[in-house]
């Protein structure tokens, strides 16, 4: 079943959607979009180091943006600048040392365009594997944190007094985007991960009231666009990445409708 | 539980933010069945000693114990994003699992069942203090803080939500910590009177804190002398800490 590279790259992305979608609510409650961009930048730093050592990419892509979480922690701690400035630092200087480190492997055969867009032929069935239980595993940790999580989202203070220990949720959280990003970088590529994560969530907080609605409806809408993106880039032979983003894209236009519908019936 | 638990103490706490002491050497006790009030001037520290007694902040000096983990807070503000869909229903379960019934019940005591499925950014500043009162009470706590509940809540209401607290004390027999501007309703409803200003300036029961010289320089003479104390009925009389004799 899994012979054809496509079916193969399908079943891969619709993994992926499944988890960006509660993922990338997080990530747009707490404002952190510059912040998963931040850990997909450094993702390229991991896979350098995973050809150098010929380690499991989604392994070292994972720790370093699990270091890079922790880094900018630190980072907060000890400086007064302002979280979007230490992003900035960190997002690009581990990008820069990614590349320069790229120059030194010349030996070995490296698609950097694969890496930063995406590529689907290059999925295979150990991938879908990796996504499938990777993704069970972040999807089961996020159920069983939720209500702390999301407590904590909404207040800090509040979810904090009352119990929910946040601090330690927050970390938990941190940890689970750098797994997602680690699990979907050889489908959307380093550069557009986020948008994976952020574009469904968007849209489907224009269509939705309640936050079990805005899930489920940001995983339906992250499926949609990875399956048409897929057929796409299938028939017009682009890369996989942009065009799942650029259909998630079309998709959020859609979802503005009701908004605007509703904007005249009051009017 | 019985009445007159104690259910936290704080003894000299302090807390350091450079290049000054926020708070310093205040120690207080809540005990169940007990309104206690902090009171004091902006920036007096009453956000901030509450804010320990609740675990969010960790004191730089003095120490905190706690006896209940059963605890509600209505903080002073809470900013939620248009990006986060949210009803009403589900802020109450915000962070205990509620039945329906539960939820209207709470909201029914504070005036707002019908606001059940409304955003909650569609509400008005007053409502969503009522709701956010509604929240803590559904969670039958032993331990409630308050801080400013009744900010933007108009007159008549602010008569309600008081009654409402007053109520809560009695029949959940739960401590309530309240940061109040409300001299009246600290003077006339509550046990015992925490007045700050960075310290403790004095505390003890309202009767004997109006007296006090350090209250009356805080509150100027002519302010806390406008306003009629109100000798409450009661059915017990009061320690001097403010714990109640049997």
């Amino acid at each position: 079943m899994f012979d054809d590279f496509f079916t193969r790259a399908l079943v891969a992305g619709i993994g992926i959607a499944i988890i960006t979608g509660p993922l990338g609510c997080l990530v747009i409650w707490r404002r952190l979009s510059y912040f998963g961009d931040t850990l997909a930048h450094s993702a390229l730093l991991g896979v350098t180091l995973a050809y150098a050592f010929s380690l499991n990419i989604a392994f070292s892509v994972f720790v370093i943006s699990a270091v890079i979480a922790l880094l900018l922690l630190n980072l907060q701690k000890r400086t007064r600048l302002a979280g979007d400035s230490l992003l900035g630092l960190l997002a690009h200087s581990t990008l820069a040392i990614g590349l320069v480190l790229i120059g030194f492997l010349s030996s070995i055969r490296f698609d950097i365009m694969g890496l930063l867009f995406g590529d689907i032929l290059a999925v295979t069935v150990e991938d879908i594997a990796l996504v499938w239980i990777g993704g069970f595993i972040i999807l089961g940790i996020l159920y069983f944190i939720w209500k702390s999580l999301f407590s904590a989202t909404v207040n800090y203070d509040l979810a904090s007094a009352e119990g929910m220990k946040p601090n330690i949720y927050n970390m938990i959280f941190t940890l689970l985007l750098a797994g997602v990003i680690a699990l979907s970088i050889k489908m959307i590529g380093t550069l557009l991960i986020t948008g994976l994560l952020i574009i469904p969530a968007a849209a489907s907080r224009n269509i939705t009231n309640n936050p079990k609605q805005m899930v489920l409806v940001a995983i339906l809408i992250g499926i949609l666009s990875v399956t048409i993106g897929l057929f796409t880039s299938l028939e017009l032979n682009t890369s996989s990445g942009p065009s799942i983003i650029v259909i998630a894209l079309i998709l959020f236009i859609i979802s503005l409708i009701p908004l605007e519908l509703r904007g005249k019936l009051q009017k | 539980m019985s009445k007159n638990n104690l259910l936290v103490s704080l003894e000299n706490a302090g807390i350091y933010k450079s290049p000054k002491w926020l708070i310093r050497g205040v120690s207080l006790e809540v005990k169940s069945g007990q309104i206690v009030t902090l009171i004091g001037p902006n920036g007096s520290g009453k956000t901030t000693t509450a804010k320990i007694v609740l675990n969010i902040l960790e004191p730089d000096e003095g120490s905190l114990k706690r006896f209940t983990n059963k605890i509600a807070y209505v903080p002073q503000k809470i900013n939620i994003d248009w990006t986060m869909p949210l009803r009403v229903v589900d802020f109450m379960r915000l962070t205990n699992n509620l039945s329906n019934n539960e939820i209207i019940e709470s909201l029914n005591q504070t005036g707002v069942e019908k606001l059940f499925k409304e955003q909650i950014h569609g509400l008005s500043g007053g409502e969503f203090q009522r709701v956010l009162l509604a929240r803590a009470i559904a969670k039958k706590p032993e331990l409630l803080v308050l801080d400013e509940p009744v900010q933007g809540v108009d007159f008549n209401g602010e008569i309600d939500l008081y009654n409402i607290i007053k109520n809560i004390s009695a029949n959940l027999n739960c401590g309530i910590l309240l940061v109040s501007h409300d001299l009246h309703f600290v003077m006339s409803a509550t046990d015992h009177v925490v007045c700050l200003n960075g310290h403790i300036c004095c505390s003890g029961k309202p009767s004997a804190v109006i007296k006090d010289k350090a209250y009356l320089e805080l509150f100027g003479e002519h302010r806390s002398k406008t306003l009629t104390y109100y000798q409450h009925d009661h059915d017990h009389t009061h320690n001097s800490d403010g714990s109640v004799s049997s």
